[in-house]
């Protein structure tokens, strides 16, 4: 706990000149905002750990104002708001398995998949030939994300998205 | 490289020695913590006392490898268990010392060191690389410290000379360091009084303490002083060190009296270094932590 917020140390640098003082020198992100700053904290120093724990949980639904999780074995429910599920919304399809982090449990932030399989809703057809916008087309996604998908991909198909960069990996077929 | 080391000092006719790691007393520095044994016994934090009574005791010039052990410190550059290269020359004084370990060095790290050694005074290596002088107050040490976007950790509660050496050793650690040693040997000589350790300190108006320590590629790799010779400075020196500890919250480990002993029977003026020889050998190898050369660090040993 830092400045009252729960951080995650990503980087720790033990720090100690011959004869003198040790320090750490720490990289930490803070879950609420995602922001990454450095500290120095001499070693031996302590602060307030944060009850911060990762799940796997399902997605099961949202509606208007949470988005409704479960864990698989207990069938615990958690319920996240918009602040938590932030951008992750768009590649949330119902029974996926997500990772929610939970601060005293109450989901922090929520982690989709690395891979989605989502359906397309609305494309324009492909024009063969047409390679001024590079080949590609936008395409919207049953979870209402856009991407940018190849020309011969068409309504109604699944297709293959990595989440971490929003892009198009391939077609799925059934 | 071990063979190279003994071979160098084999052509220097400095004898090899071996002193016991098992100790009933432990090194007094306030910043080192000693592990200790259930049997109240200490793992030496170096070779030091052990070899200065063997000068002490006329042995002459002597050089010793050996593991050394200092508890809680683990990091890129720390293991608790590392192993140590310490050499004393008698009638040398610490530049005449730090000639011989940049000759040794340059051995060592022949394919790495690309340029002539250079060498600063502790306050020129603060003025030069941090724009901050040797005798600024705490505060300014802050706003240096704060200038170079290096957080600053609490220090509600301390007094000022230890808020003082602590931004100090921040400045040193956090950035002055990282300057030091880029494709070259890097040297800083003449420390503050109150980092003296067991180096000698100068009569001067403004008395400066006789050690230095070199880096290479930002990594601290050697430390050495003109010995302090006197028994009575010594004995006031573990005292000093002692009541520091206690202020700090530390352990107070007895103190070496067969060392004040030794000194008092006369110890030759001379000069000791010591190596982190980890260190050199990952240097040498273009490694960036000494996980690189440990077979088992802490964590898997």
């Amino acid at each position: 706990m830092i400045d009252n917020d729960p951080c995650v140390i990503i980087e720790n640098e033990f720090v100690k000149p011959g004869k003198g003082q040790a320090f750490n020198r720490v990289k930490i992100r803070n879950l609420k905002t995602g922001r990454v700053v450095d500290k120095t904290f001499k070693s031996g120093e302590s602060v307030e750990a944060a009850d911060v724990v990762e799940k796997e949980m399902q997605y099961l639904y949202s509606d208007s104002d949470f988005w409704h999780f479960m864990v698989a074995d207990t069938f615990a429910q958690y319920a996240a708001d918009q602040t938590a599920v932030g951008d992750a919304a768009q590649w949330l399809k119902e029974q996926d398995i997500c990772s929610v982090t939970l601060w005293n449990d109450a989901p922090l932030t929520i982690t989709p998949p690395k891979f989605v399989e989502l359906t397309i809703v609305e494309t324009d057809p492909g024009v063969r030939g047409d390679t001024a916008q590079g080949g590609v087309k936008p395409a919207t996604l049953e979870s209402g994300a856009v991407v940018r998908v190849p020309l011969f991909i068409e309504n109604g198909e699944v297709i293959r998205i990595d989440t971490r960069t929003g892009g198009y990996v391939s077609r799925v077929k059934d | 490289m071990l063979a190279a080391i003994r071979q160098f000092f084999a052509e220097r006719q400095v004898l090899e020695v071996e002193t016991p790691i098992l100790s009933r007393s432990a090194s007094t520095d306030a910043h080192l913590e000693p592990v200790a044994t259930s049997d109240g016994l200490y793992l030496h934090t170096s070779p030091e006392h052990a070899m200065k009574r063997l000068l002490a005791a006329g042995f002459g010039d002597i050089y010793q490898i050996c593991k050394a052990f200092r508890a809680g410190e683990e990091g890129r550059l720390h293991n608790p268990e590392f192993t140590m290269l310490e050499w004393y020359r008698v009638g040398f004084d610490d530049q005449a010392l730090l000639s011989e370990v940049e000759e040794l060095l340059a051995l060592l790290l022949k394919p790495v060191v690309l340029q002539e050694p250079e060498r600063l005074s502790y306050a020129e290596a603060l003025s030069t690389h941090a724009g901050v002088a040797v005798d600024s107050r705490p505060s300014e040490l802050v706003e240096c410290l704060r200038d170079h976007g290096v957080h600053v950790p609490g220090y509600d509660g301390l007094p000022e000379t230890e808020a003082r050496s602590l931004f100090v050793d921040l400045v040193m650690s956090a950035i002055v360091a990282p300057c030091l040693g880029n494709g070259r040997l890097s040297s800083v000589y003449d420390y503050p009084p109150d980092q003296a350790a067991l180096a000698r300190i100068t009569d001067d108006p403004t008395p400066l303490a006789r050690r230095f320590e070199t880096w290479f590629s930002g990594v601290e790799l050697a430390n050495g002083f003109d010995e302090l010779t006197d028994a009575s400075e010594q004995a006031s020196r573990f005292e000093t060190d002692l009541e520091r500890r206690r202020r700090l919250g530390r352990r107070t480990p007895p103190v070496d009296a067969l060392l004040i002993d030794a000194l008092s029977a006369g110890l030759p003026a001379s000069a000791g270094v010591a190596f982190g020889l980890d260190r050199v050998l990952m240097l040498s190898l273009q490694g960036q932590s000494l996980n690189d050369v440990l077979h088992f660090p802490i964590s898997r040993a």
